[in-house]
């Protein structure tokens, strides 16, 4: 059998023409996403890997003690080191000093182990007094931990350019003197708790949302059109209501001398005088946020359980099922895809959650956003929060593939 | 919902706790926001419900809190509003753009690696916004852009493009293609083809995205709260920093005001929506 080629008009094969105009029209579609993918390559991937270099990255201090970390390399870490280490020491300080730039060692060293802080400032400020020679002894002289080699040895420790130390402390472990991953202080171990508490909250919140939402997706998903809409309003309404209007309705509802406390003593369930704790705690956290995401649990059930037939149902009875087995063998089963992309979402949406726990929740309702924003902009210890950043991300991202296989991220649905 | 009148007890029981516990979970998804506006008319200095209000006595009601909110002295909400309102426009703007670009190239069927091309997207949505936060600040500091409003601009552009894909992608599949191609075949060019018949087609699904995109500004704290400096405040910071000090009412006005902005763009949303599904040809 001969292959015989069909030509074009122009006399080019066919199936290489069409190759060509799929290749073109391939083309053309990355060249319309490319603007957009472009731009958030650079201003939002580029950042988040940044972050995430940041959260290893140890390098500044290497840079600002270099004779130090050389002249470390052959210490073995048991007893003091000898004059050189010491020598240079000093003239790494020496140099800092000149700059005025040994601050950014105070912290990072403090980090490493406390104590250092009153130790740098004490050598820094009697550097000057220092004369040639015999610096070992000096150096014992202004400070005595300059006799004790734990501190000599969590000096040498810093020297590494990259560290997951930061990711210890995000579990609550840490590196002893000799470098073996131990346990955090007891008084020290507060991640473990944060992160627990997220995942409870968040999934807490996905349960509750769900008893709330699948009865009035159903009820909006079955009624006439004309009552549906109406009732809509009061799902759609919250969702596009700002976020900070919702909670500071919360944060007027829950206070102390607010109707919910007032209705409560009303009931008789508790004393004026003795007003049940509403807000600043979890209880605060799990009520707002369970109505400010309720909206994300509704719009993909109602989205699903539109699409279902009441037919079905009437199938099923007329079968002799009872509204239960029926309910429980057809009408859930077929729910199920809503389910997952509600509970997905409203996870993911609550495990990141910042604005609402920091106002409703207090200190016993701070979720582990509210740490990372402590660290970014209070204590300033950039390198944790991206480190705590980072796992947050690790575990939004795992439950986005999730979500991406079940549901398909293109299957989204907005109001 | 009206039962046959030969149900059972028992089921009738079933439907009335039904349709009890909906009504509870309506009232507590739209109740807590009708508290904010008598507060926001109260004569006194504090947030609760005066004896003078509950006795709708005109004398407890009064617009001393919008005044305060207007002409108040030290007043931070004339320059929030300002700031809220440049910024949400120039991010909606460049959302609108981007997002209905991209959405376009990712309905082709030619896309190649469509999934993964709009898994990363759509990523800004998913991502908790404290993490986008750190990450764009860490960004800005290092380009100089922190503290100003182009870098706002430029993160709530991020911030809001996946709203607009999504939108505009849901509308493009139900397009009809063969209405390009009879233009293309009369001579039309793609460019002119996208303005005078596709862009028409799509604006519903364009417009709502755009709403999304402006919401999403126009509401957002967390980013804004890393990047703004003090000329750079909006008016979810101002509020921010009023509800972390003290509810005042203040803020009980500005609070009403945003929820009459939210229920008239939920009506537009809502109009553009329908539209949108009838002109799809999709009638529920």
């Amino acid at each position: 059998m001969s292959k015989e080629q069909i030509l074009s008009s122009d006399g080019i094969p066919l199936e290489e023409s069409l190759k060509k105009a799929e290749r073109k029209n391939k083309l053309k579609a990355l060249f319309l996403v490319a603007p957009l993918f472009l731009f958030i390559l650079i201003i939002y991937i580029f950042p988040i890997g940044d972050m995430l270099f940041r959260s290893v990255d140890d390098r500044m201090i290497t840079k600002m003690l270099p004779k130090t970390f050389k002249a470390m390399e052959n210490w073995d870490g048991q007893d003091l080191p000898d004059e050189p280490v010491y020598k240079a020491i000093y003239e790494d300080l020496k140099y800092l000093k000149e700059n005025k730039t040994y601050g950014k060692i105070i912290a990072r060293l403090n980090y490493e182990k406390s104590g250092f802080s009153s130790l740098i400032k004490k050598t820094v400020r009697k550097l000057n007094k220092i004369e040639e020679g015999n610096y070992k002894e000096q150096f014992i002289k202004i400070h005595k931990r300059w006799g004790q080699p734990e501190y000599l040895v969590a000096l040498k420790n810093t020297a590494p350019n990259w560290s997951y130390a930061k990711y210890l402390k995000g579990v609550d472990l840490k590196f002893d003197e000799n470098r073996n991953i131990i346990k955090q202080d007891e008084d020290r171990r507060i991640y473990k708790t944060l992160w627990l508490r997220t995942v409870n909250v968040a999934f807490w919140v996905t349960i509750f949302c769900f008893i709330l939402a699948y009865p009035i997706s159903h009820l909006l998903a079955t009624l006439p059109m004309k009552y549906s809409n109406l009732l809509m309003i009061c799902v759609l309404l919250p969702f596009w209501t700002s976020l900070l209007v919702r909670t500071s309705s919360w944060m007027v509802l829950l206070q102390q001398q607010g109707p919910v406390n007032d209705l409560i003593v009303w009931l008789g369930l508790a004393a004026d005088d003795n007003r049940p704790e509403l807000m600043y705690n979890v209880v605060g956290t799990f009520v707002a946020m369970t109505q400010i995401l309720l909206p994300f649990m509704v719009l993909p059930l109602y989205s699903v359980m539109k699409t279902i037939s009441p037919s079905l149902m009437r199938a099923g009875k007329s079968l002799g099922g009872t509204p239960l087995t029926s309910f429980l063998k057809i009408y859930f089963p077929l729910t199920i895809p809503g389910i997952g992309a509600g509970c997905l979402l409203v996870f993911i949406l609550a495990i990141g959650y910042y604005i609402t726990p920091a106002l409703v929740g207090g200190a016993s309702g701070a979720l582990i956003s509210n740490n990372i924003a402590y660290h970014m902009k209070s204590s300033l210890d950039w390198a944790f929060a991206s480190a705590l950043g980072t796992m947050l991300l690790i575990g939004v991202l795992a439950i986005y593939w999730v979500y991406n296989k079940l549901v398909g991220i293109d299957n989204i649905k907005l109001g | 919902m009206a039962l046959p009148n030969h149900t059972p007890l028992n089921y009738r029981i079933w439907h009335y706790a039904y349709l009890t516990f909906c009504f509870l979970v309506f009232f507590f998804l739209i109740a807590p926001l009708f508290v904010i506006l008598p507060l926001s008319f109260n004569a006194e200095q504090y947030i609760h419900f005066s004896a003078k209000m509950l006795a709708l006595d005109p004398e407890g009601f009064s617009l001393r809190w919008y005044e305060d909110m207007i002409y108040g002295t030290k007043n931070p909400w004339g320059l929030a509003t300002k700031n809220s309102l440049i910024i949400a426009f120039f991010a909606t703007i460049g959302s609108t753009i981007l997002g209905t670009v991209a959405a376009l190239g990712l309905s082709s069927r030619h896309m190649p690696y469509k999934a993964a091309f709009m898994a990363l997207l759509i990523s800004p949505m998913i991502v908790p916004l404290i993490i986008s936060g750190t990450a764009i600040f860490f960004f800005m500091a290092k380009v100089g852009l922190a503290a100003t409003h182009t870098g706002i601009v430029l993160s709530h552009i991020i911030l809001g493009t996946p709203f607009v894909v999504i939108t505009v992608t849901a509308t493009l599949s139900g397009f009809d293609h063969s209405v390009t191609r009879a233009a293309a075949s009369l001579g039309s060019n793609p460019v002119n083809t996208f303005m005078k018949i596709t862009l028409p087609l799509i604006m519903p699904g364009v417009i709502s995205g755009a709403l999304f995109a402006f919401v999403t500004s126009f509401d957002e704290v967390v980013v804004v709260l890393f990047l703004a400096g003090l000329e750079n405040t909006t008016i979810p910071i101002q509020m921010w920093v009023g509800l972390r000090e003290q509810l005042s009412p203040t803020i009980m006005a500005v609070a009403t005001c945003l929820i009459i902005m939210s229920t008239l763009i939920l009506v537009t949303a809502e109009l553009l929506r329908r539209r949108s599904e009838r002109l799809r040809g999709i009638n529920r």
